[in-house]
């Protein structure tokens, strides 16, 4: 880790008529961090996400994307500075292809008038599509690049829409709930590529439920309820932290929730 | 080629050309309701420069594509800040008034319309149609029309991924203008007259429908459109007045059975040869 910030929140606050859904939260994500943010339903994890890239104004506070405040920049525009993000609820494109949503991930890449007008669709060997092929086969995913989407199993979709966010070659990473719906091969199969890419490639910031998914993807750990933070620190703390416990993992340890035959 | 027979290839190609300026900007998920209004100045265009600036076609046609284009370029920006149905009400409003002006300004015309010297025969149509056409599945084949098939899909993901939603559908918007304003010229050139009662609010309907029907996922959707609506009443002409009833109860039916269109990506690659032998080398090995 070379100190630096990946990402840095202060003080983001978002209501939602009279409700506090994100109340005060400042957080630095490293460069590198492999960060799991958790917490109950409602606790305001999605609404961050949405804040960070874009999605929803922030009303007070400030965001910063390595050190270049984002805050009021257009979501396209927080693409092209190196966010990238999955949905809670798969939002591939159903009239798109695979390999087509694959190259969408791509679109802050590409450049100029020439690029956009170059008929993609009829070039069976373009060196967009190539590369799109090849990260679907590093992420082990091994269908038709041109079957229709819908068609698709559930955890097979989640897994592409992750590799779409890839193709952006973002700095930060935001996955919400990655490994929701997926068995426990699958789960196992996306920790070990998640670790791959994280390698040298994005920080990672990671919504997910699934306790022992976390325990083997994530350094680090932000707990969410209310929309405030209750725990901050590495994440093999977290199963001992008493707020915690009786907010969100319950009186058993936190390694045994959620866990799957997998773990 | 008989004079009727001639006649309905010559309404075709231009409802063809007309319906390609409805699709464009539909593909992005903007419903154009005032295509009439852009036929309009398209024809009114090149009806003017013929007969008063005296120009020949091929300055009269391509000046009427530009100024179609660039209107349909200025009125976008307005358009865009409306969604769904009020986006149709606004193109709607935006066809009526351009008739409503044409109709009472004596400087093209008014009420009595204005005569275009310059004559195109079929040959010409066809060829714009055919070229049109061939541009339509080029625009659709690129980048471009794979981020307006995104747009149409989900727009909010569309931007997530660092599409300029607004300058695609600003551009479809402007191609979708020309494109319409093409089909008047011809209009104009073939029949020798314009009159504003002409470019009337059934006339958008019917171009939308040609497209809705026909589908806005291909680019062969308004082609099958077009075909089937351009054809089937001609078809039909020998059941007199109940050709209309018959007419009207089809597009319920369509609606009601396939409200995607009647031409889905699906079904094309379920009919494209290419895909079906890749199916069958991957599955027998």
């Amino acid at each position: 880790m070379s100190g630096e910030t990946a990402l840095t929140l202060k003080g983001v606050t978002k209501h939602f008529g009279g409700i506090t859904v994100v109340d005060r939260v400042s957080f630095d994500v490293p460069v590198g961090a492999r960060m799991a943010l958790i917490g109950p339903n409602g606790a305001g994890k999605t609404t961050l996400f949405n804040l960070v890239s874009g999605v929803l104004p922030i009303d007070s506070g400030f965001i910063t994307l390595a050190g270049a405040p984002i805050e009021n920049m257009p979501p396209r525009l927080r693409v092209r500075a190196g966010i990238a993000r999955s949905f809670q609820n798969i939002r591939l494109m159903p009239h798109l292809s695979v390999i087509e949503n694959i190259m969408l991930g791509q679109h802050v890449q590409v450049a100029g008038l020439a690029s956009l007008l170059s008929p993609i669709a009829w070039q069976r060997r373009s060196q967009w599509r190539e590369l799109a092929l090849s990260k679907l086969e590093d992420a082990g995913i091994d269908v038709d690049p041109d079957a229709d989407v819908s068609t698709l199993s559930y955890g097979l979709r989640k897994r592409i829409e992750v590799v779409r966010a890839l193709m952006s070659e973002p700095r930060l990473l935001m996955l919400d709930e990655p490994a929701a719906g997926l068995n426990p091969r699958e789960t196992m199969d996306l920790t070990a590529f998640l670790r791959s890419i994280a390698q040298d490639g994005p920080t990672l910031l990671v919504v997910e439920h699934d306790m022992s998914f976390v325990h083997e993807l994530c350094d680090q750990t932000i707990v969410l309820n209310f929309g405030r933070i209750i725990y901050q620190g590495p994440t093999r703390g977290v199963g001992d932290d008493e707020e915690v416990r009786a907010a969100y993992l319950g009186r058993r340890r936190a390694t045994r929730e959620g866990a799957s035959p997998a773990a | 080629m008989s004079g009727y027979v001639s006649g309905i290839f010559v309404i075709l190609c231009i409802n063809l050309i007309f319906a390609y300026g409805i699709f464009v900007p539909a593909a992005t998920g903007q419903i154009n309701l005032g295509g009439a209004g852009f036929q309009a100045i398209g024809a009114y265009s090149a009806a003017w420069l013929s007969s008063v600036a005296m120009q020949p076609v091929w300055i009269t046609i391509p000046a009427a594509m530009l100024i179609a284009g660039m209107v349909g370029f200025l009125i976008s920006f307005p358009v865009l800040r409306t969604r769904g149905v009020y986006m149709v009400l606004a193109t709607f409003a935006f066809g009526e008034a351009v008739a409503g002006f044409l109709l009472w300004t004596q400087f093209f015309g008014g009420a009595i319309g204005m005569v275009v010297p310059a004559h195109i025969e079929l040959p010409v149509i066809a060829i714009c149609a055919a070229a049109v056409t061939l541009f339509s599945f080029y625009l659709m084949a690129t980048r471009f029309g794979m981020i307006a098939r995104a747009i149409n899909d989900d727009e909010t993901v569309a931007v997530l991924m660092g599409v300029n939603v607004r300058a695609a559908q600003v551009a479809a918007f402007a191609i979708g203008g020309a494109l319409a304003g093409l089909s008047g010229a011809l209009y104009a050139h073939n029949f020798s007259f314009v009159e504003a009662q002409y470019f009337n609010s059934f006339l958008s309907i019917y171009v939308l429908l040609f497209v809705l029907i026909g589908g806005v996922q291909t680019a062969w959707g308004p082609l099958v459109g077009t075909l089937f609506f351009t054809l089937l009443p001609e078809f039909m002409r020998i059941g007199g007045s109940w050709r209309y009833v018959v007419f009207g109860a089809a597009i319920v039916l369509m609606m009601a059975l396939r409200p995607q269109g009647l031409v889905t990506r699906a079904l094309i690659d379920s009919l494209s040869l290419r895909r079906s032998l890749a199916r069958r080398s991957a599955t027998g090995g």
